[in-house]
């Protein structure tokens, strides 16, 4: 096996494997060596040595040098992944997150050691309550899944502490598939809610399923289609008369930063995903980081420990009795707080503010580029994304959104999302975010037309793409149906 | 491409009495929709299953959908083949493509269940 990069093959790591090969050479230690199987009981030790590759120093850097070649990042191109706010991510922010203070903190420092890291987290879940007019947050969660499962959590426990025994959760048709996932795991039937024909939530049907079994609903606002819940007054009526309690996927808010707020929207509880909105990497790059805003009647159930301060400290507050408990270990992937951190203070009220008029702006501009060449299912003005339909496409010349989104790719573009929601036949999802030029947005435009056009006039080219990356058009049904995940020996 | 003598779900289910036993599956419909079929899961027999619940699970490269029980009762057995060769769901949806063999606790339950003509308007497509 072997690897195709840049026109050229090359082997796998493994496969450069020479024996007794090291990378580097230690001096001979100067303590007395004791033997491995006095350190480690003897069932815990190997039995033959681990099938590493033993490789030098540059066979090392090279390698994974040249597959990072092969990868796409937000810092080669354009990346409009709808729904995943790929948004650039300044430099600056690795700086802060490098400063030796932060980055060579050991996690069990003392409390006393660790004042200016804790300081931050304090004052990050501050800024982040302020947001999204919430009353307490917690940036334990690893990201924004873990945070829902964190928020549900929080919901059962508070129901379980007033003695009601809530089964359901509503979940909108047009819901992120973790949403449903997250109700069930968290040990909740899911209760499906059609959307209308403007692409809200269906408020009838909502009505109809609202009792007082139902423990939440978990909305997306603005929502996947990107466009705002014109009902959400509604929403929250019918949910809160009937006792249940508001989750706010924010996965969106990036549409809304400084505009509106979800606990002005009568949100109980939300998650923010810090590697969407607060630009720290993800994509490949991340990991995630994800903070979960509570109002005060669901504060008792955060998971420990909190930061709190007292007088001038802050310390770590276990002693929490209501509290859902540990979610990981530590605090969260403190590296990337720190850089949500830097982007907030760095961006200001303001500055968080045009964020979401201009990501609402340029997805407008691009929706106007676009809407003559695709279907638009939901005609509305749309927030920081937009959903097209390939269907015309597809029924007259037999070519695919899948096939077009791989065809993007031959003109230097990462694929937009497709095929989500699930609620639009053909979908492409489109999200450009504030960060992206004019000049940007119209070469991406103008690739699309393209596309449009080659899907009518040559179709072969668009149904057989891509044509130009390092491997051409994976069989992904094949993958799926027989994966083949380990590499062994010839 | 929607046989006759079948009932079909509002969610794309179809069943077939075979004596007092009722043979469920998804429709064509269904299967063009998830495109290429890669995985099914499916209960265990004895397992029961109630109208319009969810029995199990089918998974495209293109989106995962429960599956709901057209009638409720008892699996007596289960469509083993799938697990190798998923892709009969979307050749032959009504024939080798079958998913689970129940025996409903009320056989009448079929009547509430659409029959073809009606399923067609349902989906928009001719006879």
């Amino acid at each position: 096996m072997s690897l195709r990069s840049r026109g050229r093959d090359f082997p796998l790591i493994f496969e450069l494997s020479v024996p007794e090969r090291v990378g580097s050479s230690y001096p001979s230690p100067d303590v007395p060596l004791r033997p491995l199987d006095e350190l480690i009981p003897a069932r815990q030790l190997r039995e033959e040595a681990a099938a590493l590759p033993e490789v030098s120093e540059p066979d090392v850097v090279r390698h994974y040098t040249r597959l990072s070649h092969r990868n796409f990042s937000i810092d080669e191109g354009f990346y409009p992944l709808g729904s995943c706010t790929m948004k650039y991510n300044p430099k600056v922010h690795e700086d802060v997150a490098g400063l030796p203070g932060f980055a060579r903190l050991h996690p069990y420092a003392p409390v006393e050691h660790a004042q200016g890291a804790l300081q931050l987290i304090w004052e990050l879940e501050h800024l982040l309550a302020e947001i999204g007019g919430m009353d307490r947050v917690t940036v334990h969660p690893a990201a924004g899944a873990h945070g829902e499962l964190t928020g549900l959590l929080m919901i059962r426990a508070y129901f379980h502490a007033r003695g009601e025994a809530r089964t359901k959760v509503i979940v909108p048709d047009s819901a992120h598939g973790t949403n449903p996932a997250t109700a069930s795991m968290a040990g909740y039937q899911v209760v499906t809610v059609k959307s209308d024909a403007r692409g809200n939530l269906d408020v009838d049907a909502l009505r109809a399923v609202m009792d007082r079994s139902v423990a939440a609903i978990m909305l997306t606002n603005p929502n996947t289609l990107g466009l705002f819940e014109e009902r959400i007054q509604d929403v929250e009526r019918i949910i809160h008369g009937g006792g249940g309690q508001m989750y706010l996927d924010g996965a969106n808010l990036n549409a809304v930063l400084g505009v509106a707020r979800a606990g002005d929207q009568g949100f109980d509880v939300m998650h923010m995903n810090l590697h969407k909105t607060f630009t720290t990497p993800h994509g490949g790059g991340g990991p995630g980081a994800c903070a979960v805003g509570v109002k005060a009647h669901l504060a008792p159930f955060l998971p420990v420990p909190t930061v709190e301060r007292v007088g001038e400290r802050f310390v770590l507050d276990y002693d929490r009795r209501q509290s859902i408990g540990k979610l990981r270990a530590f605090y969260g992937n403190f590296g990337n707080l720190v850089r949500a951190y830097a982007y907030i203070r760095t961006m200001g009220a303001d500055g968080l503010r045009q964020v979401a008029e201009s990501a609402v702006l340029n997805a407008n501009y691009l929706l106007a580029l676009l809407r003559g060449a695709f279907d638009l299912p939901y005609d509305r003005i749309c927030k920081h994304e937009f959903v097209l339909s390939g269907l015309r496409q597809k029924q007259q010349s037999g070519v695919t959104t899948k096939d077009m989104a791989k065809r993007l790719l031959d003109y230097g573009f990462h694929a937009p999302t497709i095929y989500f929601p699930l609620i639009v036949e053909e979908a492409i999802m489109i999200e450009p975010t504030e960060t992206e030029s004019k000049r940007t947005m119209d070469e991406f435009a103008d690739a699309m037309l393209a596309i449009a056009r080659e899907a009518q006039d040559r179709s072969e080219v668009v149904k057989t793409a891509p044509h130009t990356t390092p491997v051409q058009r994976l069989d992904e049904v094949r993958a799926a149906r027989h994966p083949d995940l380990r590499w062994s020996p010839r | 491409m929607y046989p006759k003598d079948l009932r079909y779900s509002s969610e794309h289910e179809w069943a077939r009495s075979e004596g007092d036993r009722v043979r469920v599956g998804i429709t064509k419909f269904a299967a063009d929709r998830l495109t290429d079929v890669v995985f099914v899961e499916l209960p265990a027999p004895g397992t029961k299953v109630q109208y319009m619940q969810p029995f199990g699970v089918v998974e495209s490269v293109k989106a995962v959908s429960d599956l709901y029980a057209p009638v409720t009762g008892t699996v007596v057995e289960v469509n083993t083949t799938l697990k190798e060769t998923p892709e009969v769901v979307n050749t032959d949806p009504y024939g080798k493509g079958w998913m689970i063999l129940v025996q409903p606790d009320n056989p009448k339950e079929m009547d509430q269940l659409m029959p073809v003509d009606k399923y067609l308007a349902v989906i928009g497509e001719k006879a």
